[in-house]
C-alpha cells in the first residue's frame, strides 16, 4: 500500500519579481513613444464637431491652438456662459489674437515661420459670429494656415 | 527598482495625452492690399456653386432650400459636368504633366454662412464639400493609375489637383442688419 508521508510543512514559495522592474520599464517606454505631453489645461467646454474628411496633425510643433466655447462651470461665475475664446491658459479677446500670433511666432525657427499652422477648436454649438471674427483677426496676422479641429466618424448625423 | 519604474509610468499616465489632432486643413485668402487695384474681371457665374448656411442651419444651394444629404451629390455633379451643359461650369482646355491637354473646370465654390449659424453644421457643409472634391479626385486617380488618390506618391498628387482643382473660398463676411 502506498503510504502518504507528509514531509514536512507545505509552504507556498514568494513570487519571482525579479523580472517585474523589466516590465515596468517596458510599459513605461510604450507609453513615453506613444503619447505627448499635455500643454494647456482647456478652461472651455468644447465638444468639436464630426467630419469624415479630417487628416490627421502631423507636426504639432509647428500648430498654435485656438479654443473657443463655453467657459467650464467653476469659471462661469466670473466669465459668464457666453462663448470665449482661449489663448494658452488665459480668456482673451479678439484683439489679442494678433499678438498671441506674432508671440507663438516668435518661438518657431526661422525655416518653420512660413509653415505655421493654427488649430482652431471650437465647440460644435457657437454661433458663427465669433468664429467669422476670430478667422478675420488671424487674415490680420496673415496666419493664413488654419486647421478646424474634428473627430473623424463614418456618417455625419446632425443635430 | 520596480517602485521607480513605476513612479515613472504614473508620472507619464498623469502627464501625457494619447490622442491625435484630426482636422479639415483650409487656407485663409490674404487680405487684399489698399493700394494694389483690385482685379475687376469677376468669375462667371455659371461657375459658381453658391453655398449658403442661413440662420436656422437651413442650407441652401443656388438659393434654393436643399438637404443636407444631397449636397455632396450636387457639388459632384456641378464639378464633373459630364454632359457639357451651359449652366454649369466652363472647361478650359490646360496642359497638365502625366494628363497632357486635357479640359479643365473652371468651378468655384463659394460657402457662405450668417452670424447665427452653428459651428458645427458649417464644419459639416464644408466637410460635404471636401469630400465631393476628394471623390472625383479618387475617380480619376483610379482611372489614371489605378490606385486611390491617397497611394499616390507626390508629383502625381500635384497632377490631379491641378486637374481638379475647386478652391472652395469662404466669402468675405458681411454683417446684414448692423
Amino acid at each position: 500500500m502506498a503510504k502518504f508521508v507528509k514531509t514536512g510543512k507545505r509552504t507556498i514559495k514568494a513570487l519571482n519579481t525579479s523580472s517585474l522592474p523589466d516590465i515596468v520599464f517596458m510599459i513605461l517606454f510604450f507609453f513615453m513613444a506613444v503619447t505627448t505631453m499635455r500643454e494647456t489645461d482647456v478652461m472651455v467646454t468644447v465638444r468639436i464637431p464630426d467630419a469624415t474628411e479630417g487628416k490627421v496633425l502631423e507636426k504639432k510643433s509647428l500648430a498654435s491652438f485656438i479654443y473657443i466655447g463655453e467657459p467650464l462651470e467653476t469659471f462661469q461665475v466670473m466669465y459668464g456662459t457666453e462663448p470665449k475664446i482661449q489663448l494658452n491658459d488665459t480668456f482673451k479677446e479678439i484683439d489679442d489674437i494678433q499678438d498671441f500670433i506674432a508671440q507663438e511666432r516668435e518661438q518657431l525657427n526661422e525655416a518653420d515661420k512660413t509653415k505655421m499652422l493654427v488649430v482652431l477648436k471650437i465647440d460644435r454649438d457657437t454661433r458663427m459670429g465669433v468664429v467669422t471674427d476670430v478667422k478675420q483677426a488671424l487674415r490680420r496676422a496673415s496666419a493664413l494656415k488654419i486647421m478646424y479641429a474634428n473627430t473623424n466618424v463614418e456618417r455625419i448625423v446632425l443635430q | 527598482m520596480a517602485d521607480i519604474a513605476f513612479l515613472l509610468l504614473i508620472f507619464f499616465l498623469a502627464a501625457t495625452t494619447m490622442d491625435s489632432d484630426t482636422g479639415l486643413m483650409r487656407q485663409l485668402p490674404a487680405i487684399p492690399d489698399p493700394n494694389v487695384p483690385q482685379d475687376i474681371n469677376k468669375i462667371n457665374d455659371r461657375n459658381i456653386l453658391e453655398v449658403k448656411v442661413n440662420k436656422d442651419n437651413l442650407l441652401l444651394v443656388e438659393g434654393q432650400l436643399t438637404e443636407f444629404s444631397q449636397l455632396r451629390e450636387i457639388a459632384h455633379d456641378f464639378i464633373l459636368n459630364a454632359n457639357d451643359e451651359p449652366n454649369m461650369p466652363e472647361k478650359e482646355i490646360i496642359n497638365i504633366p502625366y494628363f497632357g491637354d486635357v479640359p479643365v473646370t473652371k468651378a468655384v465654390i463659394s460657402l457662405q454662412n450668417d452670424i447665427g449659424t452653428k459651428y458645427g453644421v458649417y464644419i459639416a457643409v464644408q466637410n460635404e464639400l471636401i469630400a465631393a472634391r476628394t471623390e472625383l479626385r479618387d475617380e480619376l486617380s483610379r482611372r489614371e493609375f489605378g490606385v486611390p488618390y491617397e497611394r499616390l506618391d507626390e508629383d502625381r498628387k500635384g497632377s490631379i489637383d491641378d486637374y481638379i482643382k475647386v478652391p472652395i473660398s469662404e466669402a468675405e463676411p458681411k454683417r446684414i442688419g448692423e
